[in-house]
């Protein structure tokens, strides 16, 4: 006889990430790449390998390919376990027909079979959309101490930013009253991050009256959390203190993966005992030739550096001609620059090819904004490519 | 599934002082981020071997925790795959001697692997080289025994103790030798049938011989159809601590570096999980090869940091080689220094070594 998990995670992968604009045309935005070396997603899967989770399912939807290949067994972060680890759980068909995932409730929904299997007391409701290292365990603790029906953490977000979050409103001991989605005049500046624990016996029941409902759009956040609000269940906010940085945006991904060149990072990804696991392409070493200068960056492995690099991130195999110089910029990888080329302020998607004496960067009227060219692009020699975001 | 494997560390010798006190040279760091074995079992997996044995005598842990079930190599099948096989003789009617017990006490490997051909080499030859060609070339040669080599253009020290070999225009090999001037560098590599190969050990234990290769092969050349295969890929020999350190700073050439890495040929090695490595504001990093997970903020020049390596403040190394989880202190100067592993310089220590004789500090010293 198994012995039953405690707690499962259920990790939304199924986004479709429309404000990444190009560089989520083939790809599920937890696929993204992030950080020099890593993928959205694997900072919830570490956390989950971090925080003793080891049964995560994956839901996906839109451009799975690459993310369920990157996912594969799990192994990357020891998920490849005999029983639980990782599963990736797209829509599928039954007997009776079989549909999209039509919210962030109805996936839950419709993978009620494979939460039932662990027989679990707990689920625990993820995004892959957020850079953050969190201990889902001791918002477990937290859970069960407070005797709640459902968890849902909060960051406290600047009062002048709280109107674009969803707010929740809490009494002293942090039981949540009301919720408030994006409101014009917040009583309080404490932003739901999108992750919830339930008691797994009360969310099922909820998930199913949700799924009966033909007039709900089935989605947590709207739907199901309000109702069992409604219903005087048992509601409170855990406060999480730390880095949390939602890269939904073209703008956000870059200034998220420019936090990471400050001198003291506040998201440091060398921290031993909190590790970032990824699939590590084997790649030899970097290699900084004599005329190249690089400062203020992340550089990883197969990379070979002959120009000048500033404040930028390289992902693995990027190559930088001589005479070159990258400024505030993300590399993404396998890109390869030829000589005398400047970019400045851009993000440049994988398997791009940049020929000599190409400028890739924005116009000074625009200098705000971020130049992003798509994934196998290439940019002829000496040409000029100033390219609204 | 024609060829497999023997990575044959018997005969080797801990030349390389304080870096092989505690490990054998085979799991000798290299390169930034390999160890020397990694490029024979590289170049086995990439030919498509299915069963490769390591024969290891001493001093092997950590080459067993760095090669595992050989999943890095993608050789952790479910049958075959990656052998370690330390010495463990159970047979009280075994005589044999030398590396020659090796091959006698795990018969059963041999017996095991589907493949009719065995490759059997040592770890000190560096190189990228593709065993399929070398198959071919035993094939059309009809040989009984075929030897690979490396005719060098310039023979260096670390030359002088590889054996040699004679060869026809036709490419047969007439001798090995020892001689100092010939060029034709033997690199203890060696293709031969299954069946042969079980014949001359049994032949060689029966004769009390303790060196397979030298004792049943080298002194053979007339009795058998012994072959060469000249390899003229990249190429280099550690067999000491000189040439480690010259072979080493030699991977900052960029060409050697392109051949070496980025050929067809890919080197694979046990991955870590580190994240890119960081260069801060005051880094100043040229002709160098970075491991991930260095954070530097020093000077670095003309060296080689392997992963997890941290450069302070106002530190300069040069011309050295840092091995993983170094730890370099402010205003620290290296030069000319191989340092091991988990190795902390404090701040402000100067160690200087000499170009052709480099320091060499052995691995968790506090300096």
């Amino acid at each position: 006889m198994k012995s039953k998990k405690e707690c499962v995670a259920m990790l939304l992968a199924g986004g479709e990430g429309k404000r990444l604009q190009l560089l989520t045309k083939k790809l599920a935005k937890p696929a993204v790449y992030f950080g020099g070396k890593y993928r959205i997603i694997d900072f919830p899967l570490s956390n989950c390998t971090n925080s003793g989770i080891d049964t995560v399912g994956v839901l996906t939807q839109y451009q799975p390919l690459i993310l369920n290949s990157y996912i594969g067994i799990g192994s990357a972060w020891s998920l490849d376990r005999k029983y639980g680890g990782v599963s990736v759980l797209p829509p599928f068909q039954a007997q009776e027909g079989g549909n999209w995932y039509k919210g962030t409730a109805d996936a839950i929904y419709q993978n009620i079979n494979f939460i039932e299997q662990y027989d679990p007391q707990y689920v625990l409701i993820l995004s892959g959309d957020h850079i953050y290292k969190m201990n889902y365990a001791k918002m477990l603790q937290y859970h069960q101490e407070k005797a709640a029906d459902v968890t849902i953490s909060v960051i406290e977000v600047p009062w002048e930013e709280a109107s674009r979050f969803g707010i929740l409103n809490t009494n002293e001991d942090l039981s949540i009253h009301t919720f408030d989605e994006k409101p014009e005049n917040p009583q309080n500046n404490l932003a739901s991050m999108g992750i919830y624990i339930f008691n797994w016996d009360l969310l099922k029941t909820y998930l199913s009256e949700d799924a009966a409902n033909l007039r709900s759009s089935h989605d947590f956040g709207k739907n199901v959390l309000p109702k069992i609000l409604d219903d005087g269940k048992r509601l409170y906010a855990y406060k999480f203190q730390g880095y949390w940085k939602d890269v939904g945006t073209v703008e956000s991904l870059w200034k998220a993966n420019m936090d990471l060149l400050e001198d003291e990072p506040q998201f440091n990804l060398n921290d031993m005992n909190w590790r970032m696991y990824s699939v590590n392409p084997n790649q030899p070493p970097q290699y900084i030739s004599q005329k190249a200068t690089v400062n203020r960056a992340l550089i990883n492995e197969g990379c070979y550096v002959d120009g000048n690099v500033d404040h930028s991130i390289l992902f693995f195999g990027v190559h930088v001609g001589e005479g070159s110089s990258i400024r505030d910029s993300v590399i993404m990888p396998n890109v390869k620059i030829g000589k005398n080329v400047t970019i400045n302020k851009a993000i440049i998607g994988e398997n791009s090819f940049i020929e000599d004496g190409a400028v890739i960067e924005p116009e000074p009227s625009q200098e705000s904004e971020i130049t992003l060219i798509g994934e196998n692009s290439h940019i002829s020699a000496n040409s000029n490519v100033a390219v609204k975001s | 599934m024609k060829m497999m494997g023997v990575i044959n560390l018997d005969n080797e010798q801990d030349f390389l002082n304080e870096l092989t006190y505690f490990r054998c040279g085979a799991a000798v760091p290299f390169g930034g981020r390999y160890r020397l074995i990694d490029f024979g079992i590289s170049n086995m997996a990439n030919a498509g071997f299915a069963d490769i044995a390591v024969f290891t005598r001493k001093k092997y842990r950590s080459l067993m925790d760095h090669l595992g079930k050989g999943k890095s190599w993608d050789l952790d099948t479910k049958y075959g795959g990656l052998f370690i096989l330390p010495p463990d003789w159970n047979d009280p009617t075994d005589i044999s001697k030398g590396d020659l017990q090796h091959f006698h006490n795990n018969i059963d490997f041999f017996h095991r692997g589907k493949a009719e051909y065995v490759l059997i080499s040592g770890s000190q030859h560096v190189c990228g080289i593709n065993y399929q060609e070398v198959f071919e070339h035993h094939q059309s040669s009809d040989a009984d025994i075929t030897l690979i080599y490396k005719k060098v253009d310039m023979l260096e020290p670390e030359h002088k103790q590889c054996q040699k070999l004679s060869v026809t225009e036709e490419g047969r090999v007439v001798e090995v030798t020892n001689e100092e001037y010939n060029n034709n560098v033997y690199m203890n590599m060696y293709l031969v049938s299954k069946k042969l190969l079980l014949q001359l050990v049994e032949y060689g234990i029966a004769h009390g011989a303790s060196h397979l290769f030298n004792d049943c092969i080298a002194s053979e050349v007339d009795n058998l159809n012994i072959q060469a295969f000249k390899y003229t890929g990249v190429h280099c020999v550690i067999n000491s601590v000189e040439s480690y350190y010259k072979n080493n700073l030699h991977l900052l050439n960029p060409n050697f570096y392109r051949d070496l890495f980025f050929n067809e040929q890919t080197i694979n090695t046990k991955v870590k999980n580190e994240p890119p490595a960081r260069y801060l504001e005051s880094a100043n990093v040229s002709n160098s090869l970075v491991g991930n997970g260095c954070i530097i903020e020093g000077t670095v020049e003309n060296s080689i940091l392997f992963r997890g390596v941290k450069v302070h403040k106002n530190a300069i190394v040069k011309n050295s080689i840092i091995m993983q989880r170094c730890e370099i202190g402010e205003g620290a100067i290296l030069e000319n220094v191989i340092l091991d592993k988990d190795v902390t310089l404090t701040e402000g220590k100067r160690l200087i070594g000499n170009e052709q004789m480099p320091f060499v500090i052995p691995k968790r010293r506090v300096i």
